[in-house]
C-alpha cells in the first residue's frame, strides 16, 4: 500500500511578498516585553519571541511572554511596522502535545506574523489547522540542504528557513539558487557548534534538554567553586573549565569547555567564542539570504539594545554602500572573541 | 505486520557501524554477524562521514548477499548530514537497490523515500504521536527512537503506532551529536578536508575526559557519542510491556555476537536481566554503562534494577 502524500496548496494570503526585495530584514531577540519594546526602538524590521513554557528552546525562569503579553506584544509591535515572529521551537511531548497545539492556536487567533516551528508532527498540525498561518523553519530543524528544505516547503509550505550554523557563505549562495523559499541567517550573539536539534549533550549530562525542554546546559545544573588558588566550572557532575582565580570564567556551555583527549588539553569542540558575522553582511546580502538573526533572547534588555542599534547600523551601511565598521559590535561579545563560524570553510 | 504481531516476540536490529573501521575488520564482522548473530536485522551503510565509504564500498553487495543468506533483513542507512552534492545523492544509489529497506539518517532522505516502505533512524526527530503518524503515513515501517527519549515518552509512541514497529536504543555509545566540524580532525591538528582518515585510530571513537580525569564523551569525526555505553539489558521487561518491540545494538569491537546473544537470551526468558548484565559487563571490562535516558534522568547514569 503507498500512501498518497497531500502537498502543501499555499494560501493567497501568505503568498504576498513579505519583505521588500534587496532590503535586508534584521530580526532581533525578545526575551521579555521589556527587551521586544527595546528592539523594536533600537531599529528591529522583526522581533522573534516565545512563550513562557516549554514550547520554546529559550525555556529559561523570567523570560517569555503570556498570551495576554503576546496579544499586547504583537499590537505595539505592529503599530511601529514590525513583525513579530513566534518560536514553539521544541519538540512537543509524546503524550502530552496540548501545550504545542494551543501555542500554534494562540499564534494564529492574536495575530502573530509567523511561527518558527521543528518538529514535523507540529509542522503537520500548523498547516492543516492554520492553513494561513505563515511558518518558518526554525533552526532546530536543522535543515541544511535543498532536499530537506524543499520537503518542509512541499509538504508544509514553509515560508523561509532559519540555516543551521554549519554552512559557508558560498554554500548559502548556492542553497538559495536551489530552494523556493527564503533563508534567515544568524549574524551575531550565542554559536552552536552542533547540528541545532539534533544535540543530546546536555541531557546527557543534566536530563534537560534543548528538544524535549527547551535548555541547554541550564543554569540549575551549573556550579561554581574555588579548587586550588583555581576557578572551577561544573555543569551536573562534570567539571566543564578552570581557570586561575581573578581571571573570567566563561558560562559553562558544554561544548565550549576545556577536556582532554589524546594526551591533549583543549577546547575540543569550540572556544567560549561568539559569533560576529557583521563583517559578512556584504557577502550574505550577495548570497541572496533574507534575513538575519540576532541571537539572545536570554540577554539582557540594556543588551539587546546595544546589539540592535549597532546592527542596525551596520545594515543601514551597507545599505548606503559603505563599508561596515568592525568595532561597534567587539564590546559585547561574551569573552571578548568572536568567530566567524561555520561561514569560514576553515572553522570545520 | 503490526506491533501486536511482533509483540510476542520482540527482535533486535544490529545498527550501522559508525565508526571508522578497516575493510577487512568492516567486512569480517558482517560476515560473522551473518553467520552467528541472532538478530532480525542488520544496517550497513556510512552514516558519519562520506569520505569513509570509498574503502569498503566494494564490500557491501557481498556483504549484503552474505547476510540474506544468513536470514537477516537488511536495512541500508542514508548519511547523517549530507552537504556536499555527491552527498546528497547517495541517497538515490541506496533506494535503488532492490529488496532492501533504506533508513533514514537525515530528512533530506524523505523526497525519495516519501511513499515507499522505509525506516527511521534514531538520528531523526521523532518525539510524538503527531511526528510519528506523519511518518508512518509516508510509508515508514521501522522507526528507531532517538536515545534521549524516556520510558514516558515511549510507552504513548509505541501505543499509538499503527504500522511501524517501534525500536529503542539498548546497546553502544548513545549518538548524542553531529557537526559541520570535525573533532578528530581538530584533536589531531588537521584540517578536515585533508584528514588523513585519522578516525581509523580509534574504533569505538576517541575517549574525550574532563580536566580531573573522569571519563565523559566519545568523539567519531563529526560525530560525538557518549562515553557510557547505552546498555538496556536490564530494562527490557519494562520497555518491552510499552510495546517497543525492537531493540537497536549499535556495534563496539566487543564480541556483538555474545551481547546479542545476551539480548536474545533474556528477550526469551532464559536468563534474567540480571544475568544479562552480568554476561555484558563481562564483555566489556573498564567499560561505565548507561541507561538514565530511558528513567528521564540525566544520560550518563545509571539506574541499577530494581530488587
Amino acid at each position: 500500500m503507498t500512501p498518497t502524500l497531500a502537498a502543501h496548496k499555499p494560501s493567497a494570503a501568505s503568498a504576498a511578498a513579505w519583505t521588500p526585495k534587496g532590503k535586508l530584514e534584521l530580526v532581533c531577540p525578545a526575551g521579555t516585553p521589556a527587551a521586544m519594546r527595546a528592539a523594536i526602538e533600537a531599529g528591529a524590521d522583526s522581533v522573534y519571541c516565545g512563550f513562557a513554557d516549554d514550547t520554546n528552546a529559550r525555556n529559561f525562569p523570567g523570560l517569555n511572554f503570556s498570551p495576554a503579553e503576546m496579544a499586547e506584544g504583537i499590537a505595539y509591535a505592529h503599530k511601529r511596522g514590525v513583525k513579530v515572529l513566534i518560536a514553539v521551537n521544541t519538540f512537543p511531548r509524546a503524550g502530552e502535545p496540548a501545550a504545542w497545539h494551543r501555542a500554534i492556536d494562540t499564534i494564529a487567533q492574536c495575530g502573530g506574523d509567523a511561527a518558527i516551528v521543528a518538529d514535523i508532527g507540529l509542522l503537520d498540525y500548523a498547516s492543516e489547522k492554520h492553513p494561513n498561518l505563515r511558518l518558518h523553519l526554525s533552526v532546530q530543524a536543522a535543515a541544511a540542504n535543498p532536499e530537506a528544505i524543499g520537503f518542509y516547503i512541499e509538504r508544509f509550505g514553509v515560508k523561509r528557513v532559519v540555516l543551521p550554523r554549519v554552512l559557508t557563505v558560498s554554500e548559502i549562495a548556492t542553497l538559495n539558487k536551489e530552494i523556493a523559499c527564503e533563508t534567515e541567517v544568524f549574524v551575531f550573539g550565542g554559536l552552536c557548534v552542533m547540528a541545532e536539534g539534533r544535540c543530546s549533550l546536555s541531557s546527557y549530562v543534566t536530563g534537560c534538554s534543548p528538544n524535549m525542554n527547551g535548555v541547554c546546559s541550564p543554569p540549575s545544573h551549573v556550579a561554581y567553586s574555588q579548587e586550588n588558588g583555581n576557578f572551577v566550572s561544573r555543569l551536573g557532575e562534570f567539571m566543564i573549565n578552570t581557570v586561575p582565580g581573578g581571571q573570567p570564567m566563561p558560562y559553562p556551555t558544554l561544548c565550549k569547555g576545556r577536556f582532554t583527549a589524546n594526551g591533549e588539553t583543549s577546547h575540543i569542540f569550540e572556544d567560549p567564542a561568539s559569533l560576529d558575522a557583521s563583517l559578512l553582511i556584504p557577502p550574505l546580502a550577495e548570497a541572496g539570504v533574507t534575513a538575519l538573526k540576532i541571537e539572545g533572547r536570554q540577554r539582557s534588555r540594556s543588551y539587546t539594545d546595544a546589539v540592535v542599534r549597532a546592527l542596525r547600523g551596520a545594515l543601514d551601511q551597507h545599505a548606503r554602500g559603505l563599508p561596515i565598521n568592525a568595532r561597534a559590535l567587539m564590546a559585547l561579545s561574551e569573552g571578548a572573541t568572536t568567530t566567524r563560524g561555520a561561514y569560514q570553510k576553515t572553522w570545520r | 505486520m503490526t506491533p501486536s504481531d511482533t509483540a510476542a516476540r520482540p527482535s533486535l536490529t544490529l545498527g550501522p557501524v559508525l565508526f571508522n573501521w578497516s575493510p577487512e575488520a568492516w567486512r569480517d564482522f558482517h560476515y560473522r554477524v551473518a553467520d552467528e548473530a541472532p538478530v532480525e536485522r542488520v544496517c550497513v551503510g556510512e552514516v558519519v562521514c562520506s569520505k569513509r565509504l570509498p574503502f569498503y564500498q566494494d564490500d557491501i553487495p557481498g556483504v549484503i548477499e552474505r547476510l540474506q543468506r544468513g536470514g537477516k533483513a537488511v536495512i541500508l542507512s542514508s548519511l547523517a548530514l549530507p552537504t556536499l552534492v555527491r552527498e546528497r545523492n547517495m541517497i538515490k544509489d541506496l533506494v535503488a537497490m532492490p529488496g532492501v529497506l533504506v533508513e533514514a539518517n537525515d530528512v533530506s532522505a524523505f523526497p525519495q523515500l516519501a511513499g515507499r516502505p522505509h525506516a527511521i533512524s534514531p538520528l531523526i526527530n521523532v518525539y510524538n504521536e503527531g511526528t510519528l503518524a506523519f511518518m508512518e503515513k509516508q510509508g515508514a515501517v521501522h522507526v528507531c527512537l532517538p536515545p534521549e527519549l524516556p520510558l514516558t515518552a515511549m510507552a504513548p509512541l509505541a501505543a499509538k503506532a499503527t504500522t511501524a514497529t517501534i525500536e529503542a536504543w539498548a546497546f553502544g555509545r548513545a549518538p548524542l551529536a553531529i557537526s559541520a566540524r570535525c573533532y578528530h580532525a581538530r584533536v589531531h591538528g588537521v584540517s578536515k578536508d585533508s584528514c588523513q582518515f585519522v578516525c581509523n585510530k580509534d574504533p569505538d571513537g576517541l575517549e574525550v575526559d574532563t580536566l580531573e580525569g573522569r571519563r565523559f564523551l566519545s568523539v567519531n569525526g563529526v560525530q560525538t557519542l557518549s562515553d557510557g555505553v547505552v546498555n538496556l539489558i536490564g530494562d527490557l521487561d519494562a520497555v518491552t510491556a510499552c510495546g517497543v518491540s525492537s531493540f537497536r545494538l549499535s556495534p563496539h569491537t566487543c564480541d556483538m555476537v555474545a551481547v546479542a546473544q545476551a539480548f536474545r537470551d533474556v528477550l526469551d526468558g532464559t536468563i534474567t536481566g540480571a544475568e544479562g548484565e552480568a554476561r555484558i559487563a563481562a564483555l566489556m571490562p573498564g567499560v561505565t554503562f548507561a541507561n538514565g535516558f530511558l528513567h528521564g534522568k540525566p544520560g550518563h547514569q545509571r539506574i541499577a534494577l530494581a530488587g
